[in-house]
């Protein structure tokens, strides 16, 4: 079954079309790798499936974005963030506790227990493989974390309002290798029980991490299919060339 | 020739540079010796908290309790009608308002900074006074609620500007990752954006309550000048900057009631130089 039917999809930013013409299905938990060079519309496209483009004034959208089949634009921003959780870049803690920023997002829904609450927060930090190395510190201040721990911070508290796909925009951008490992590792494990859809510049990455993988080049969908097919027989010139590392 | 027109301009950049310190100095040692003269003949503690101020019967009674009063209860109601309103306008300027509405906005409110503050007193005794006295029935309408108000028009647009500044500065991030866990705009601003610029806003407050806490004019003309210690909202006082500007012109040079309206400058830069401290630790805290 789908998770997300993405139909002739083209979004402009301003005077610049970002997308252009994008179709393509995403599974029920499958991890989908979306490779491609900078400005290619790779976080545009990972950012119109929770509506968070919608927060620049100059956004415009044609086409057609199904969740489960129904229209994201008729769902209320609020619920489609909810069940589509996103991990950014730069790793955001809110200025908050570790503890807080955990329990933020269940809190907004309205949980007030406070018994709920904790669970909520253990439950999210063992997810994240984050819970042993912050068990102790749950008052700090999150900026007190590693950079490393600030992302798996950011990936639990995803996970604490228990979404159902995990959008990841470059989650191991500013990570050492170690800590890169972590998080794919959580990754993995959390393919399990959601859909993931990861943007990453690192190729790597996408071989290692993603069932299938898609290339993006200057807002178009050039390539999708299987991660062990795009990287060992790609079908298209430039998506070899990309992942040889020619260009981007 | 060069070398010799860069020395000249550097030294006069840096005598225009110390210039302003150099005469808040020059002014605080002149206010200090002739306010510190009065302390010969009162003591601090009858000054301070002396109830009554008769600067010119015999003999003088020069206890600024009543003036005192008379400001922090003109500031506390403007503080307080003009804060909410003032953070809350900041508010819908920077994280609500469509860009058209947000520039017309700001312009007003530089308008309204750019109000002379004797024309605001001057329609505040038109207008708000005879207003105030039909409302509560009140035999005068020279209030320290009518002094509220209109200071509190004067203290918001300190307030409205350095506030949105504060939430302007909020990283966009902090939004995101906000919005991206679901929750909703007020959400966001309530538990991220606003805790997050709070020293900020603190400050912005702290310069709002300064604007106010030194105001004349205004004060002057619609607070009805009474020079008792106030029972209510509803009374005429006197505030520490109207007894200055208002008796000046009369005391005798080199008399009690002189250097008591010097001290009572003192008294006054003591206040905003506390309020402006703290209104900078506030915006330094997080830096």
């Amino acid at each position: 079954m789908n998770k997300f039917n993405i139909e002739n999809l083209n979004i402009w930013l301003g005077s610049t079309q970002a997308l252009k013409d994008v179709s393509l299905q995403i599974a029920t938990n499958e991890i989908l790798s979306v490779i491609g060079p900078a400005n290619s519309g790779k976080t545009t496209f990972l950012r119109t499936l929770n509506r968070l483009n919608e927060l620049e004034l100059s956004f415009k959208m044609q086409g057609l974005v199904e969740l489960e089949g129904n229209d994201i634009r008729k769902i209320d921003p609020e619920i489609l963030r909810k069940k589509i959780g996103m991990v950014f870049a730069m790793p955001l803690p809110l200025p908050l506790t570790v503890f807080e920023n955990v329990a933020y997002g269940a809190r907004m829904h309205g949980q007030r227990n406070k018994k709920k609450l904790f669970e909520i927060v253990e439950r999210s930090l063992k997810q994240a493989y984050i819970w042993e190395e912050m068990k102790d510190r749950l008052n700090e201040s999150a900026f007190k974390l590693s950079g490393g721990q600030q992302q798996r911070l950011c990936i639990a508290r995803t996970l604490a309002v228990e979404p159902e796909v995990i959008l990841f925009d470059e989650p191991c951008s500013g990570l050492d290798p170690i800590s890169t490992a972590k998080v794919e590792d959580t990754m993995v494990e959390l393919k399990k029980s959601y859909t993931i859809i990861l943007v990453t510049n690192n190729v790597k990455q996408a071989a290692r991490v993603g069932d299938r993988t898609a290339f993006f080049l200057s807002g178009e969908l050039v390539e999708l299919d299987s991660t062990q097919k795009i990287f060992t027989a790609p079908v298209d010139k430039r998506t070899d060339g990309y992942i040889r590392g020619k260009f981007g | 020739m060069r070398k010799i027109k860069e020395f000249i301009i550097e030294k006069l950049i840096l005598v225009c540079g110390l210039a302003s310190v150099f005469f808040v100095v020059l002014i605080f040692i002149f206010l200090l010796k002739e306010g510190l003269a009065l302390f010969k003949i009162v003591s601090p503690l009858d000054f301070l908290f002396g109830k009554s101020w008769y600067p010119i019967s015999e003999p003088a009674q020069l206890g600024i309790l009543p003036l005192i009063l008379g400001s922090l209860l003109v500031t506390f109601g403007a503080a307080v009608i003009s804060v909410p309103i003032g953070v809350g306008c900041a508010i819908y300027i920077a994280e609500v308002a469509p860009n058209k509405i947000k520039e017309l906005l700001k312009v007003g409110i530089e308008l309204l900074a750019a109000i002379p503050s004797v024309v605001i007193g001057f329609i505040g005794m038109v207008t708000l006074v005879p207003l105030v006295k039909n409302v509560f029935h009140l035999p005068t309408g020279l209030t320290a609620l009518s002094g509220s108000i209109m200071l509190a028009f004067m203290a918001m647009p300190t307030i409205v500007s350095i506030a949105e500044d504060a939430l302007y500065a909020v990283p966009k991030s902090y939004r995101e990752g906000s919005f991206a866990l679901g929750a909703t705009h007020w959400q966001t601003i309530w538990r991220v954006i606003l805790p997050a610029a709070s020293s900020g806003i603190l400050a912005a407050v702290m310069l709002g309550i300064g604007r106010v806490i030194g105001e004349t004019m205004a004060v002057m003309m619609i607070t009805g000048n009474a020079a008792v210690i106030p029972q209510s909202i509803l009374q005429p006082v006197r505030t520490l900057t109207a007894t200055i500007a208002a008796e000046m012109g009369e005391a005798v040079v080199g008399s009690e009631h002189y250097f008591a309206l010097f001290a009572i400058g003192v008294v006054l830069f003591v206040i905003s130089f506390i309020i402006n401290v703290s209104a900078d630790l506030f915006l330094h805290r997080n830096k």
